[in-house]
């Protein structure tokens, strides 16, 4: 059973409704549980609940605390490309908008991750934009194949594909699949995506399932928070995410929190996602999921990223760059959205460190995924 | 009914299976079944002869009323366990097998080795499997992946009536699970069975309990209420155990009004 036959089950404005009905006893219940039913997730999402945010707070940091310890886990994006044949209404990257366009090649794609390496960055996403033509899956195979000797691990943040072309993309070396859903309300994404691939909700819904099968070892999720009401989009995100945990177990799930940012476009974000609700959306989603890495980027202020790093948040990307060729060369002028915490790896690591947080560079290997690996010194 | 169990393709209306050993008559076999309202009864392949139709403990069963479920209680290997289940479907049986691989004759603990290879040779072959497998979830997940159409992990040691002694891995199964998880084995005593079904199990297996009653009817009513009682606790949405709230800094206060 596919997760689309599932989300079927519900419709957005239902949702929304349970939640607004929920009381301030559903929240203690919640609250009190071991094991959240879907309730008591809706409780913990709901507005009653925002008189209960200190002591779910608290919840979540004695849970990501006793999961993951004094560990924040770092990462670096790496864009590849901005071409993109999608309509989305809110990227920077929209096929619509004028900025220019660039595809690194090979030699500049090792340039701007040698910058990354040198940084201490180990674990690296690469991103492009959806132009199979110029950024295809060959394409990606040779740039993972280029950068592979510099980084522990390979994550994409790129288009949807087929289940044998992740198979291809492991085979070179990534263990790591992010792709948002950006809304889960299939008419609101009708409305966002006028064209090209991306219409179709249950090819993207499904993403994660393909990359799943095929083998990835880690998979991300996640709504953008700002294009509809956030709490059913957190509703359903928690659902897709559980539904991953159960039927592709052998994979390390990660739940993102993008919050809208003004990109390239003009595009306004709709519904303005308060700091108070983004920390309940973070600790529901801990207690609903206690295992799961939860992903916080630089789209957000340091002094806020500072505040966010007890309350459930595992992992972290630092001295960001969106645009491609960003992090050799000067080019920041074709950004997918605009960063705010502009401190460096070096400095966010010594802020962690501050706090009492060991930042991990690196926590995994890729020789986990080369049958033909043999140890270095023989 | 709405709340139904459904294994497989087949819809019922009981959560609670009972097992057919150990009972001092076939009479109070059939009261402990009647009792308990159950719909799926289990019998231990070795101790009938399914080609008999005289046979005296399969004449007692109504198969039209209960779904005759043959287990394998007693196969040391894979092999002895698939044949048995190809004797009992040859011999007329539905294709349901509750598959028991127990090379241990002292507390008959599941094999989870041969009881993955006999559950893949099984699914393979048509069978509807519901296997009995100690509480360990990775097991469970490779069961359903082979195809078993539950998992069926035991609460404690056959016939030791400790209860849900397994609670925490049982919790984790049921969290985890993608078919029904039938709790079986080791429940002595209704608020056992009542406890496996507030942990969210869907369904339990009893046996030794109503077959060592003095009144076995009764325990089997008895058994119906706790199940009917756990489930429904289960589902309006329990309380847990408050916990004291450790002392600590405000997680936020950085958040002011207008945030």
């Amino acid at each position: 059973m596919s997760f689309l036959d599932i989300i079927q089950q519900y419709t957005p404005a239902r949702v929304e409704e349970a939640i607004a009905a929920m009381t301030a006893a559903d929240v203690e219940r919640a609250l009190a549980a071991e094991y959240l039913s879907e309730t008591d997730f809706m409780a913990l999402l709901s507005e009653a609940a925002e008189d209960y945010l200190e002591p779910l707070a608290q919840k979540a940091h004695r849970i990501t605390r006793r999961r993951f310890g004094n560990t924040i886990l770092l990462y670096a994006p790496l864009y590849l490309s901005n071409e993109c044949h999608n309509g989305c209404r809110y990227c920077g990257f929209s096929a619509g908008n004028k900025l220019p366009r660039r595809t690194l090649n090979a030699d500049e794609i090792e340039a701007d991750a040698r910058v990354l390496a040198e940084q201490g960055l180990r674990h690296v996403l690469l991103l492009t934009g959806e132009a199979p033509k110029v950024a295809g899956v060959d394409y990606l195979v040779a740039a993972v194949e280029r950068v592979r000797p510099l980084f522990s691990s390979i994550g994409i943040e790129v288009f949807p594909m087929e289940e044998d072309e992740y198979a291809r993309l492991i085979a070179a070396g990534v263990d790591t699949l992010t792709v948002y859903q950006e809304t889960y309300n299939p008419e609101l994404y009708e409305q966002l995506h006028p064209f090209g691939r991306k219409r179709d909700y249950a090819w993207r819904l499904a993403t994660p399932e393909r990359g799943g099968a095929a083998g990835l070892r880690r998979i991300g999720i996640g709504a953008l928070l700002g294009l509809g009401p956030f709490r059913s989009e957190a509703f359903f995100t928690g659902l897709h995410g559980r539904y991953l945990a159960r039927h592709f177990w052998r994979s390390q799930l990660s739940v993102s929190f993008p919050r809208m940012r003004p990109a390239d476009g003009g595009f306004q974000p709709p519904v303005t996602v308060s700091d108070r609700h983004f920390v309940q959306l973070i600790c529901a989603m801990r207690l609903l999921l206690n295992d799961a890495g939860l992903i916080l980027s630089t789209r957000e202020s340091a002094e806020l990223r500072d505040h966010l790093l007890p309350l459930g948040i595992t992992q972290m990307s630092a001295g960001s760059c969106t645009a491609p060729g960003g992090y050799s060369g000067t080019e920041r002028a074709t950004e997918q959205f605009a960063i705010d915490d502009e401190r460096t790896p070096a400095e966010f690591a010594a802020m962690l460190r501050e706090k009492g947080y060991d930042p991990v560079w690196k926590d995994w290997d890729g020789l986990f995924l080369r049958p033909d690996a043999h140890a270095a010194n023989h | 009914m709405s709340d139904q169990l459904t294994i497989a393709d087949r819809s019922f209306n009981s959560r609670l299976l009972v097992g057919t050993g150990k009972f001092s008559s076939n009479q109070a076999m059939v009261a402990a079944m009647e009792g308990a309202g159950a719909e799926i009864v289990t019998v231990a392949l070795r101790r009938v002869d399914v080609e008999n139709p005289q046979d005296d403990m399969l004449s007692h069963i109504d198969r039209q009323r209960y779904l005759l479920l043959p287990n394998t209680s007693g196969a040391r290997d894979a092999e002895e366990a698939v044949r048995l289940a190809r004797l009992a479907r040859a011999a007329g049986c539905e294709p349901w097998v509750k598959l028991e691989v127990t090379p241990d004759p002292y507390y008959l603990l599941p094999d989870p080795i041969e009881t993955l290879k006999a559950a893949e040779i099984l699914v393979r072959d048509g069978f509807t499997v519901l296997p009995y497998i100690n509480a360990d979830p990775v097991l469970a997940k490779h069961l359903q992946e082979a195809g078993t159409a539950t998992v069926m992990p035991l609460g404690a040691p056959i016939g030791t009536n400790k209860g849900v002694r397994t609670r925490d891995q049982i919790r984790i199964i049921i969290e985890q699970a993608i078919v029904p998880v039938v709790v079986d084995a080791g429940l002595g005593a209704p608020s056992h069975a009542a406890e496996a079904m507030e942990l969210g199990a869907d369904a339990v297996l009893v046996n030794t309990a109503l077959a060592v009653a003095h009144d076995p009817g009764a325990m089997g009513a008895a058994f119906k209420k706790a199940v009917e009682a756990g489930r429904e606790g289960y589902l309006a949405g329990l309380g847990e155990e408050r916990v004291q709230a450790e002392a600590s800094s405000p997680l936020t206060g950085f958040l002011r009004d207008g945030n």
